[in-house]
């Protein structure tokens, strides 16, 4: 179902999928990087590597279903002086690929690009096995990578422009279904530098990919019942901003992180172990527990897992409770 | 600076001479160091001295760098001594930093790591990896027309990992006559015989499955290197795999016997012995 498109439910307005604004940004920066080259695992009509494939078929090689050796010739492209790009579903190039990243790529800090696409349990029907929650953390193990989440496609084709432009390691994880709209087309984006996407004072929620969005309607639920919440966008996972969440547990002391992500070593983790350090204030999670996910459309999982505006919510109130006692 | 050496042909004998001293240099740095993989080091002399040194490496030790030389790849990672050794003769750096090797600070790593040293064309160690880093040189320099041939070394207990045999389809599927895999088939691996720990043979009818051109040559008879890196570089439209047979610890074998230890693996040559190990090399008998 390579070409199939699915949605998220939100009272915002839909965009494209985050793994369409990346094969469409990458297809048009192919002109300006001439030495961009993009190795594939039989999957560039999934992760929408093929779009660049089709305009550049002298730079795009599909080494087959075998990420080791996908991102093992990405790296001896790059040594060679290439900017070179992986992708496969995030289960896979990360997981599957991960000695290949650690020792041929992060080891030798070379210019290859990674980007995990159908992360999380939103691709839905096709169950576990291939739904990349643990893919931030491992990514984020790998010395010297930078981790990108973006939560909408204006973001995706940006943080696609900002990983090209980086020179080193660079991990992108992407998502299949179309999601809500957050920006503008002029939106800013830096790497490790979150965008405040609403100010408040009681309580900050951290969210970053596909948790942006009820993020942003959770606090507008909170504001009818007077809790004021700052939502932030922590679409850069590694290096995290710091003077961000400094700035959040001062401000507001208490923090709530929201992330289609496992609990353990995700945007919770690098949140909490950098607030603990810096202001320490109670934390809440929104994210996936100890388990896989399974087969159902991407609305029912995304309901049975409690990745919802109305968790964000519970959970900020919760925290504000905690805060207060 | 001592043992600087042209990339030219030189003659067999002088080659043999070179062999013998990347050998004693390979013992020396080793027990020096007090650990690391000398025998695995020393069955893969001759074919690094024949790339190095025969004319074959496109590669400048006065500038390694340069965008359009040849790369040799060590996969087998634990043998970095055989390539320090001839990026030391190749000028690279001072032959007496040899001594430094496995030293804190010291460029010279356990196992080589590209960030530290101009040479070492790929960070290996964790075996299995460096097929398919040759497979991207080959194919960007394919890109860049610049005539670079990429050698990669493996050893034969690597070829267990499954990693290689990807490397291989892929090779096969872009026939990347600018690329030559080396398998140093010195018979053993950590714990034993490679071929009772996991039976890989036959290793050359595997890759011409693959769509390889394959040699089988005794590795550790220069003149058979040297013949078969030149039909390897000869051979147009697909990749060659040469399944170098070779022995562990070649050049001081009569020592192993005697130490009933034909292996020898991951440890160097007790000082006490060591004299008796540089004098067998420099016999040059086997």
């Amino acid at each position: 179902m390579a070409g199939a498109s699915s949605s998220v439910k939100s009272s915002r307005p839909l965009g494209k999928a985050t793994r369409d604004a990346f094969g469409r940004a990458l297809e048009a920066l192919g002109e300006s990087y001439g030495k961009l080259v993009v190795v594939d695992a039989d999957v560039g009509n999934s992760t929408r590597t093929e779009w660049f494939g089709l305009k550049y078929p002298d730079r795009f090689f599909n080494v087959g279903i075998a990420e080791s050796n996908q991102v093992g010739v990405a790296a001896g492209l790059a040594a060679a002086g290439h900017t070179a790009l992986v992708s496969s579903f995030a289960a896979f190039i990360v997981c599957n690929a991960y000695d290949q990243l650690r020792m041929s790529v992060a080891y030798p800090r070379l210019n290859v690009k990674v980007v995990g696409s159908h992360a999380g349990i939103s691709i839905g029907e096709d169950g576990a096995s291939q739904m990349g929650i643990e893919d931030v953390s491992l990514a984020c193990s790998l010395p010297g990578f930078v981790v990108m989440v973006p939560a909408d496609e204006t973001s995706a084709k940006a943080a696609t422009a900002a990983m090209l432009a980086h020179e080193g390691p660079v991990y992108l994880r992407v998502g299949r279904p179309d999601v809500p709209k957050i920006y503008d087309a002029d939106a800013p984006f830096t790497i490790g530098k979150a965008n405040k996407l609403a100010d408040g004072k009681d309580v900050t929620i951290v969210a970053n990919g596909l948790m942006v969005a009820p993020a942003l309607e959770a606090a507008e639920a909170l504001a009818s019942q007077g809790i004021s919440a700052r939502v932030l966008d922590m679409h850069t996972v590694k290096p995290i901003d710091r003077d961000a969440l400094a700035a959040a547990a001062k401000d507001t002391g208490a923090i709530v992180v929201a992330e289609e992500h496992l609990a353990h070593g995700g945007l919770g983790s690098v949140v909490a172990m950098n607030v603990a350090e810096i202001h320490p204030v109670p934390i809440r999670y929104v994210n996936l527990h100890d388990s896989f996910g399974e087969s159902g459309s991407p609305e029912a999982l995304i309901e049975a897992y409690g990745l919802t505006a109305a968790k964000v919510a519970e959970a900020a109130k919760a925290v504000v409770a905690a805060k207060k006692s | 600076m001592k043992g600087v050496r042209k990339n030219v042909s030189e003659s067999i004998e002088s080659l043999k001479a070179l062999a013998r001293e990347l050998r004693k240099d390979i013992l020396k740095m080793t027990t020096e160091a007090g650990s690391g993989h000398p025998s695995s080091s020393m069955s893969a002399v001759e074919v690094v001295t024949a790339l190095y040194f025969g004319g074959f490496l496109k590669f400048d030790g006065k500038n390694p760098k340069a965008a359009d030389r040849d790369r040799f790849i060590l996969s087998k990672g634990h043998a970095a001594p055989v390539l320090y050794a001839a990026l030391a003769h190749k000028g690279v750096f001072p032959h007496e930093e040899l001594m430094t090797l496995r030293k804190f600070g010291s460029r010279l790593e356990g196992h080589p790591n590209m960030l530290r040293l101009a040479g070492i064309e790929a960070s290996t160690g964790s075996l299995g990896q460096g097929l398919s880093v040759g497979v991207g040189y080959a194919l960007a320099a394919r890109l860049a027309k610049n005539g670079s041939h990429t050698y990669v070394m493996t050893g034969d207990g690597e070829l267990g990992q499954g990693q290689i045999w990807e490397a291989a389809a892929s090779a096969g599927k872009y026939q990347l006559d600018n690329l030559t895999c080396i398998v140093d088939r010195n018979g053993y691996q950590q714990t034993g015989s490679a071929l009772d720990v996991l039976n890989m043979d036959p290793i050359d009818g595997k890759f011409a499955a693959f769509g390889w051109a394959t040699q089988v040559i005794n590795g550790n008879d220069l003149e058979e290197v040297i013949d078969a890196l030149k039909r390897a570089k000869a051979t147009k439209g697909r990749p060659t795999c040469i399944v170098s047979l070779t022995k562990k610890g070649f050049g001081m074998l009569k020592l192993l016997s005697k130490l009933k230890d034909e292996n020898f693996h991951g440890k160097p040559m007790p000082a006490k012995h060591l004299e008796e190990a540089l004098a067998e090399v420099e016999a040059g008998l086997g």
